[in-house]
């Protein structure tokens, strides 16, 4: 079985985010970058299906080289080999379309990335591509198991869980619990050094959308505090001042 | 011309989530000078389905055959592209939901349009101009996003705008799109469906528990809580860790995100994952006994004091208030 894991490289969840050069980038200053957590399931579970199935598993980053030392990571935890595709990830039909133009040149069964990435929580990558490849997508997938040609999986609905029978190739966004995170042992480590990362360029893709300017929320104003004698009146002031009940 | 609204449909209505896509939908066709058109799947009631005008909408297309009942990001795409095309629809509005993304994701591709998710608030639009602003970083930052695409496909994000009704009606028309067998491959063996009442980002008001509630056997107090305001409830990462409470209650980074007018963090410390998964609330009353607690920084309201001995006090005076 052939998998392809598509991995972002993105700030750490505890991350604080600020903007520079006229709040049109990212201050990167002192921020550490990490694997998208999501595709961090998505990876988990597809080294977990490679050691059952045999098979390989490839890792896809769209991404600058500031986001290797993120690629050799998901190589320790087991992935065989890797694609980074040299460009910054403009929006998600840019990088959807380097997805499916990579994935068009190898025939993976499963297409595996995260539910969303977590900096620009769109969760629309895994739909592109899929409808881009003309297979199905589905997400958040939490459960994934493959017999034969099929998989079965669970993915979360509105208040409840879907099981389904899929034949494969298919795309899915997946979220905890599909597997436990894994965290890569040395050997992994010393590996990861040598095993393949290629770096090819991007297919050109028309500019759809682009990001102009940055802002950050207005702060929030003094938090009111209510003694814990006057409880009761919390329920007032949601009424009267906050008109919220 | 119209302004073209994907809708859920939840026993046979309306979702509230679709309601302010509808809402979000006519105010954009009033900036452009078109009508809204709202596209429904699946088994509906057309007096239900009638209610959309409420929200602003002049017509809906109801596509009923029954293979559309069932939430299908694959097919529901499909129609929706049929319908933009019969419509001539140049934007295109969903809901931020699960569902909402993969439809817009896969009618995005197909269109060849911008797809553009979290959006907070209506476009400004300046003759070819159009630029929206949208969530980003789990509502630590917002974007400007320039639209340079024909087709625009927007996910509005809950309480962009707020659903106002008008009591008008739309006319439902039939709309029969071909279907391809291609979008029916899968198979579902088995739904869950937690028995809450209510969903969590369908909420107006979220009850939610951390760590500090002690145990899966205190929740009471807290579900009266929620029960005598008619709010739904959630918990922590920790507390869905433990299994203290299921997962899908589970509010944060890596859970639901949510967004209701009033939030009540019960014993949760605010840790910044769970921030992020709430940060988009009207108003957010924090109980803890622990003055230092962080989520009092991002709170409205504060309580330091034993929820134990707070929660059924805030619920004897809702009771009582009634």
């Amino acid at each position: 079985m052939k998998i392809l894991v598509c991995i972002t490289n993105v700030p750490d969840t505890t991350a604080k985010i600020a903007f520079v050069d006229s709040d049109t980038k990212l201050n990167k200053t002192g921020i550490q970058f990490i694997i998208g957590p999501y595709d961090d399931y998505a990876l988990a579970r597809a080294v977990e299906l490679k050691e059952q199935h045999g098979g390989t598993v490839t890792v896809l980053n769209v991404g600058e080289a500031e986001g290797e030392p993120q690629i050799r990571k998901a190589l320790a935890i087991g992935a065989d080999d890797a694609i980074r595709v040299n460009a910054e990830p403009t929006d998600s039909y840019f990088v959807a379309a380097q997805i499916a133009h990579i994935a068009q040149q190898n025939n993976y069964d499963l297409i595996l990335m995260g539910r969303e990435s977590i900096d620009y929580n769109s969760g629309v990558v895994h739909g592109l591509v899929g409808e881009m490849l003309g297979i199905p997508s589905f997400s958040p997938v939490m459960k994934l198991d493959i017999e034969g040609t099929t998989a079965k999986l669970a993915r979360e609905i509105d208040g409840g869980k879907e099981y389904l029978e899929a034949p494969l190739p298919l795309v899915l966004g997946c979220q905890e619990p599909i597997a436990e995170w894994k965290i890569p042992n040395m050997r992994g480590i010393m590996t990861a050094r040598t095993k393949p990362l290629q770096v090819v360029e991007p297919v050109a893709v028309e500019d759809l959308a682009i990001n102009e300017r940055y802002s950050q929320p207005a702060p929030k104003g003094q938090c009111k505090m209510i003694p814990v004698e006057e409880v009761e009146k919390l329920i007032t002031l949601l009424r009267t001042e906050a008109k919220v009940l | 011309m119209s302004v073209l609204v994907f809708v859920e449909i939840d026993n046979g209505s309306i979702k509230k989530l679709s309601q302010e896509a509808i809402t979000y939908g006519a105010e954009v066709a009033r900036m452009i000078n078109a009508t809204a058109t709202v596209l429904a799947l699946g088994a509906a009631d057309e007096s239900a389905l009638a209610q959309a005008g409420s929200f602003g909408a002049t017509k809906v297309l109801h596509a009923s055959d029954p293979k559309l009942t069932h939430e299908n990001s694959m097919a529901y795409a499909d129609v929706l592209v049929q319908a933009a095309h019969q419509e001539g629809s140049k934007v295109i509005i969903v809901a931020k939901s699960g569902l909402g993304d993969a439809v817009a994701a896969r009618a995005a591709a197909k269109l060849k349009a911008s797809v553009i998710s979290g959006i907070t608030s209506l476009p400004e639009i300046n003759g070819n101009s159009f630029k929206v602003t949208r969530s980003i970083y789990t509502g630590k930052a917002f974007a400007t996003v320039d639209i340079r695409s024909e087709i625009k496909i927007l996910a509005i994000r809950k309480n962009a705008v707020e659903a106002t009704e008008t009591g008008n009606m739309a006319t439902v028309e039939t709309f029969s799109p071909a279907l391809n067998d291609a979008n029916f491959t899968a198979k579902v063996t088995d739904v869950e469906k937690s028995n809450a009442e209510l969903s969590l980002t369908e909420a107006d008001i979220i009850v939610s528990g951390g760590r500090g509630m002690k145990g899966p056997e205190n929740w009471q107090p807290l579900l009266d809580l929620a029960k005598a305001l008619g709010a739904a409830t959630g918990c922590s990462k920790p507390v869905s860790d433990l299994d203290w409470r299921p997962h899908h209650e589970h509010i944060g980074q890596t859970g639901i995100k949510v967004a209701p007018n009033l939030y009540i963090a019960c014993g949760i410390s605010g840790a910044i994952q769970h921030l992020a998964g709430v940060n988009g609330s009207k108003c957010i009353v924090v109980i803890n006994k622990d003055p230092e607690a962080p989520f009092f920084k991002a709170a409205d309201y504060g309580i330091v004091g034993d929820i134990f001995e707070v929660l059924p006090r805030l619920t004897k005076a809702i009771e009582a208030s009634k």
